[in-house]
């Protein structure tokens, strides 16, 4: 695997998103939405606590949406304007390609997630927040975006739809988000075996997150994250060697 | 390296495609030299693109296999695609790109840096002559432009082995000129294949020329030879002749 070849692709992709209007459109609404659902959802004043749960609440729901609008054209779009076949040709792996593009969008999310800084820099004036607390808050969140992004990712990879990469992504990391939840863990209940139960709990990213989220860097979580992205990578990487056949 | 200049640059032994119930190429086998141009003609629909896809390790072959510099596609992919420039067909290029951060990216990807970069692409463009439109974005440029930057990006790392899908597809005579041109300055150096509708064009730059139809290999000679199998000693007679005998021994319209 060349380094070389990952940054020239993410520099590519980075160019990509900000040479058009997407990547602007998602850090606006991005940090739009945050404030909103903090501030009126979330209570930040009226809780009269000095923390950024309020703000970090929301994250997976506003992943959610915005996180596949910006991983459905990493490989649809490349697949409809026939550029694929240029990059295919081009001395780059198949995993250099999709770990670079993955990369460039994820920084997009990074970024976006960087600009929330005033947010920090409020809580910071108004109380004395716990700031490790902070850091793991902004962690959990970057990797429940990684996680995401992974997802699109392979998911764009199938079809030339943009359209459908998303619909379709929603889907799946909301079924990642709801794993966690009574309403898919009931419908599993009195029949499977407790351990199958505590296996799709144990997928979601919700779980996860939260406890992240609360200051606990456990490295379980780190390593869910981890290998979720490495999952779904390696995934996008066999999509593409499949079309490759066909 | 004294093997590789007498070793064919690329070979193409009995390489096969099928897609699903389609059997697009069928065990098709030939070779291009160092300092050949081979014409890669056939009527729409023949298999010429899905072949040129397989030799530049776009698509992976159902049976058979391609060397190129002695590697074969399959099994050092990268090595051959380092070694090749391919303009695959319809000249596809990241449209909200300016033409010079494209040509960056491509050069990046080859494996350049520095100012051995800038040169190379200084080069490239100035042999293409596309300075006029190197700030535009790609999305903006004429079709004439937008094949100069697919060839441009095909001949930046200037490689041995070249493969251009219809390259003078949507250009004016003009520029049609330029390119073929171009064409016959590096064919000494090159293993040169392009694909192409237009017959004089085979006349005009290549050595050697090959038909296919329906996946099947038809003639492989010189235009001289290819013109002898017609009465009339004419290219597009010879093609036509050709293909339509083919199609009438297949029991098909032509229409694929």
């Amino acid at each position: 695997m060349s380094m070389n070849n990952i940054k020239a692709v993410l520099k590519r992709e980075l160019y990509g998103y900000f040479s058009t209007p997407l990547a602007y459109v998602f850090i606006v609404i991005f940090l739009l939405l945050n404030g909103i659902f903090t501030f009126n959802l979330g209570a930040f004043y009226e809780r009269g606590q000095a923390d950024l749960e309020p703000f970090f609440r929301f994250h997976p729901w506003l992943y959610l949406f915005l996180i596949p609008a910006i991983a459905m054209r990493l490989w649809s779009e490349e697949r409809k304007s026939g550029t694929i076949e240029l990059l295919m040709t081009l001395p780059v792996s198949i995993i250099e390609a999709v770990l670079g593009k993955f990369l460039a969008a994820w920084c997009c999310s990074a970024i976006a997630l960087a600009l929330t800084f005033p947010i920090w820099i409020t809580v910071n004036t108004l109380g004395d927040p716990d700031n490790t607390v902070i850091v793991a808050g902004y962690i959990g969140s970057l990797l429940l975006a990684g996680g995401s992004l992974a997802v699109g990712s392979c998911i764009s990879a199938t079809t030339k739809s943009q359209v459908i990469a998303f619909v379709i992504s929603v889907m799946i990391c909301f079924l990642f988000i709801l794993s966690g939840f009574p309403l898919v863990l009931d419908y599993f209940q009195g029949w499977a075996p407790q351990a199958l139960i505590d296996a799709i709990a144990s997928l979601s990213f919700l779980t996860h997150f939260e406890s992240i989220k609360q200051g606990v860097i456990d490295i379980r979580d780190i390593i869910y994250y981890i290998v979720f992205i490495a999952f779904w990578l390696y995934a996008t990487v066999v999509v593409i060697e499949h079309q490759k056949a066909s | 390296m004294t093997s590789e200049n007498t070793a064919p640059a690329i070979e193409v032994k009995a390489l096969d495609k099928r897609f699903g119930p389609i059997h697009a190429v069928k065990e098709i086998s030939f070779s291009v030299q160092h300092g050949e141009v081979l014409g890669f003609l056939g009527p729409n629909g023949a298999g010429k693109s899905t072949t040129m896809k397989m030799i530049s390790g776009f698509l992976a072959p159902t049976a058979g296999t391609v060397l190129v510099n002695g590697h074969a596609v399959t099994d050092s992919p990268l090595a051959v695609k380092a070694a090749i420039g391919y303009l695959p067909e319809g000249a596809p290029a990241y449209a909200e790109m300016t033409v010079s951060s494209f040509l960056n990216f491509i050069a990046e990807v080859r494996g350049f840096s520095g100012a051995e970069k800038h040169k190379c692409i200084e080069h490239v463009v100035q042999l293409i002559n596309i300075e006029s439109v190197l700030q535009q974005t790609i999305e903006t440029l004429s079709k004439g432009y937008k094949r100069r930057v697919g060839i441009a990006q095909a001949l930046l790392h200037d490689p041995n082995v070249l493969i251009m899908d219809e390259p003078t597809d949507g250009l004016d005579p003009n520029q049609k000129h330029e390119v073929r041109r171009l064409i016959q300055r590096m064919a000494a150096k090159k293993a040169i294949i392009i694909s192409t509708h237009v017959l004089e064009e085979v006349d005009a730059v290549c050595s050697r020329a090959i038909i296919i139809a329906a996946g099947q290999l038809l003639f492989d000679g010189t235009p001289a030879e290819l013109r002898k199998r017609s009465a009339a000693h004419d290219i597009d007679d010879a093609f036509r002749q050709l293909t339509s005998e083919f199609y009438q021994s297949q029991g098909t319209s032509g229409q694929s």
